[in-house]
């Protein structure tokens, strides 16, 4: 199963395009993915989830874990998702209370 | 509808497939019904591979779907140790900074949202999960 994590920069930001199923399989490299980013200084997270088919409770995990990281370099992780059966699982969890989530890039980078 | 899965964490995503296909095909639950169904099925199946590897046993896990008179059931059943439910630790609330510290936990209070009934079973010869589905567009 295919798991896309592209990369790019803008404004200070790490932009994380993530592609595909998000689940126990999966989230691994997700995590690796957030982990080497943070470690090579980037702070400012931006995890775009507009490719994702599907994110269980283990793809909530692995961003919980990220907004740890980023928080502990006083720096931030937010979402773009506008997706219903995505948001949903954040609603149910009440993360979305943790979480800044935005329409589009441009939105987030604009907030 | 019934199959066996080896518990590999690779095939999670094969179980959800086969049971949504299967809910589709029977035609009784609409599209944002089903979407839910593979989230529960997910989380079950999960924490089904996850018991077995636990307990370092190499059998499969069953996953069997039907649809009854007014519902679609969905059983999955492992081999693994069993837990307690009750004594799942509670998570601090989400605005508590504490919270970030719990990136587990979050799979049955999924099942519970996203289903209409859940039951759970579970021994220390391993754990069943049946989960339900009314019928049509019911609501949570």
């Amino acid at each position: 199963m295919d798991l896309g994590l592209d990369v790019t920069e803008r404004e200070g930001w790490a932009i994380l395009a993530v592609r595909g199923e998000v689940d126990v399989y999966t989230a691994p490299r997700f995590r690796e993915r957030l982990i080497e980013l943070v470690s090579q200084g980037h702070h400012r997270i931006l995890v775009d989830l507009e490719g994702v088919d599907f994110l269980d409770s283990t793809g909530l995990g692995v961003l919980v874990g990220g907004l740890k990281r980023v928080r502990s370099h006083d720096g931030e992780l937010a979402l773009v998702c506008t997706q219903r059966r995505i948001l949903k699982v954040f609603e149910i969890t009440g993360l979305t209370k943790v979480f800044s989530i935005h329409e589009t890039v441009d939105d987030a980078l604009a907030a | 509808m019934e199959l066996e899965i080896p518990a590999r964490l690779e095939f999670v995503a094969l179980a959800r497939l086969l049971v949504s296909s299967f809910a589709a095909s029977t035609a009784v639950l609409p599209e944002d019904r089903i979407d839910d169904l593979k989230i529960a099925v997910s989380e079950a199946c999960t924490n089904a591979i996850e018991a077995h590897g636990a307990a370092d046993t190499a059998e499969r896990v069953l996953v069997r779907c039907r649809d009854a008179d007014e519902h679609l059931e969905v059983l999955i059943e492992d081999r693994g140790a069993g837990f307690d439910l009750a004594k799942l630790p509670d998570h601090p609330p989400v605005t508590d900074p504490e919270r970030l510290n719990f990136e587990r936990g979050l799979g049955i209070p999924l099942i519970r949202a996203l289903v209409d009934d859940v039951e759970f079973s579970s021994s220390s010869e391993g754990t069943a999960v049946k989960l339900v589905m009314h019928h049509g567009d019911a609501d949570n």
